[in-house]
């Protein structure tokens, strides 16, 4: 049984930290910030391999479906951030 | 007490430490790449954390899936023009929030004795993770035109979707003391999925990017829930930056339209009705012709282009940059000028113009720009209409009143690209194609400016 207390200061902390962060995201980059962490939101991975690699057949097969879908967000969005990334580009002026 | 995997435990704290840093790389475009890079070792070793904590027991199915996922993912992401970053966004969200979905089922199906105990995490996560599925999927097909982006409603619209989301809720606070329910259990996720679906549909096109942040803020929210239900402390802590930053893009999104979030998501049923006959215009418009702009141009000192939706639809961005080079090519100075929701995800703008290689310095926000609008010689609007419409500042009576826009009308010469005098999404009309110093120039904008553009070129 986890310490749910403890998980609740966890989860607060990290949304002050997350809100003082994005905040200073430059508006630019909006876009690459939305695939950034959408591909993070894909660390539900972690809970998705663990379902996997079980023995049970049930966790599996659901786990299968998950770690897919997860892949997809995990790997689609830090690619397609990158590409984006790569655009933004100063121009060299005299 | 559980033994503590410590390796494990200190891999997910470097990984969240790494996400927040990738996070902050975002504040510049020059940090931006290390810190992706950042982000992506976290996701790296999270994940290689976890398959080597013993707790894997068959690969078979990871590696397929794993496979699978990448393979899409990377098709999804190499081949997918930059115009179609809304609907990617939209499908992605859908797909990470199924596997918390799923996740979620897995420990209410097979773990039953310690789901009872995590009931409050796993309602969380299941509800959120459902109805973001739905509700991104949703998005992407208005986005992708699948289904039309006009706002869908019928009559008691706002009372169905208050019953189910109440229902829902009765169901969850049931589950809470009573877990042993499977049927509500999955009931409960199915009316999620209804909810998903119910309230993106009476939302129009020009109001997604507010549900695109509301969805990224849902997936993170599934994802910190899932944390709890399985006691995973860096998914708790990646879960809520990423719901802190959908929640204040989609403030940002609904300060920029003037209005709630219950506006959005509540007040779209039925467009505005506004008595436009007290506020139709009698003056007559000027037509401005490719020379006329040619020539307003070339007398410029500084030139502000301000781009909306009807640039991405006219796929302009690359005529558009060609028009900046032949004029900075004559010394002029030329700026774009971008409204937080111009487009239809917080950011398009900037990065169409970022792929048709316009230098993101040259890439300047609403509050920058406004107050030196006075001194722009010509500002060029393509495919923008409310977000340049002076009557949110001295119309009382407009629907967009108070909206914050981009004040154009301050520019000595306001040339408006346009396909017709038709009006924006707002459905009102805009007093700045009145304007003695505005010209309009009718046409497809990529036509109109590769037209001028050869203009340019002749000699």
């Amino acid at each position: 049984m986890p310490n749910i207390v403890e998980l609740l200061y966890i989860l607060i902390l990290a949304g002050f930290v997350g809100f003082e962060v994005i905040k200073k995201v430059t508006p630019t980059l909006h876009t690459p910030l939305m695939s950034a962490t959408n591909a993070i939101s894909g660390i539900s991975l972690v809970g998705s391999l663990v379902a996997a690699g079980s023995s049970h057949q049930v966790s599996q097969m659901l786990g299968f479906v998950a770690v897919t879908a997860a892949s997809i967000n995990v790997v689609g969005g830090f690619l397609i951030t990158e590409r984006m990334l790569k655009m933004f580009k100063r121009k060299e002026r005299k | 007490m559980e033994v503590m995997n410590y390796p494990l435990e200190i891999t997910y704290v470097i990984a969240s430490v790494l996400f927040i840093l990738g996070l902050k790389g975002l504040s510049h475009p020059e940090s931006a790449r290390r810190g992706m890079h950042y982000a992506e070792i976290g996701m790296l070793l999270a994940v290689i954390g976890t398959l080597l904590s013993g707790e894997i027991v068959t690969w078979e199915w990871i590696i397929t899936g794993m496979v699978i996922g990448s393979v899409i993912g990377t098709a999804m992401s190499v081949w997918m023009p930059m115009t179609a970053m809304p609907q990617r966004t939209a499908i992605s969200h859908s797909f990470g929030a199924l596997a918390a979905v799923l996740v979620g089922v897995n420990e209410y199906a097979v773990h039953t004795e310690k789901a009872y105990g995590i009931m409050p995490a796993l309602g969380f996560e299941v509800l959120f993770g459902a109805l973001t599925v739905t509700g991104s999927l949703m998005a992407f097909g208005k986005l992708q035109a699948i289904i039309t982006s006009a706002p869908i409603t019928y009559k008691g619209q706002n009372f169905v979707n208050i019953a189910l989301f109440f229902i829902t809720l009765v169901m969850f606070v049931y589950l809470i003391f009573f877990p042993n329910n499977a049927t509500i259990f999955y009931v409960m996720i199915g009316l999620s999925f209804l909810i998903g679906i119910f309230v993106v549909l009476p939302i129009g096109g020009a109001d997604m990017p507010v549900v695109l942040s509301l969805m990224n803020s849902y997936a993170g929210l599934a994802a910190a829930a899932t944390g709890f239900a399985i006691n995973n402390k860096m998914l708790i802590i990646a879960g809520s930056l990423d719901g802190s930053s959908g929640f204040i893009l989609s403030i940002i999104m609904s300060k920029a339209m003037n209005r709630s979030f219950a506006n959005v998501l509540f007040g779209a049923v039925g467009t505005p009705q506004v008595d436009t006959s007290q506020l139709a215009e009698q003056r007559p418009i000027n037509r401005f012709t490719i020379e006329d702009t040619k020539f307003a141009l070339e007398q410029a000192e500084r030139v502000v282009v301000v781009p909306g939706y009807g640039m991405a639809v006219a796929q302009a961005q690359y005529a558009v940059r060609e028009l900046s080079d032949e004029l900075e090519k004559r010394k002029v100075k030329v700026e774009f000028a971008i409204h937080p929701v111009a487009g239809r995800m917080p950011g398009h703008m900037n990065v169409l113009l970022a792929e048709a290689n316009v230098s993101y310095d040259q890439l300047l926000e609403m509050e920058v720009i406004n107050p030196s609008m006075d001194t722009v010689d010509v500002c060029i609007v393509i495919g923008a209409n409310d977000v340049v419409n002076p009557a949110a500042r001295t119309q009382k009576g407009s629907p967009i009143y108070g909206m914050p826009i981009i004040n154009v009308d301050k520019a000595k010469t306001v040339i408006v690209m346009k396909r017709s005098m038709a009006t924006g999404f707002a459905g009102i009309e805009n007093p700045l194609f009145y304007e003695p110093n505005t010209k309009m120039l009718f046409g497809d904008a990529k036509n109109v400016l590769q037209e001028l553009v050869a203009e340019f070129k002749k000699k």
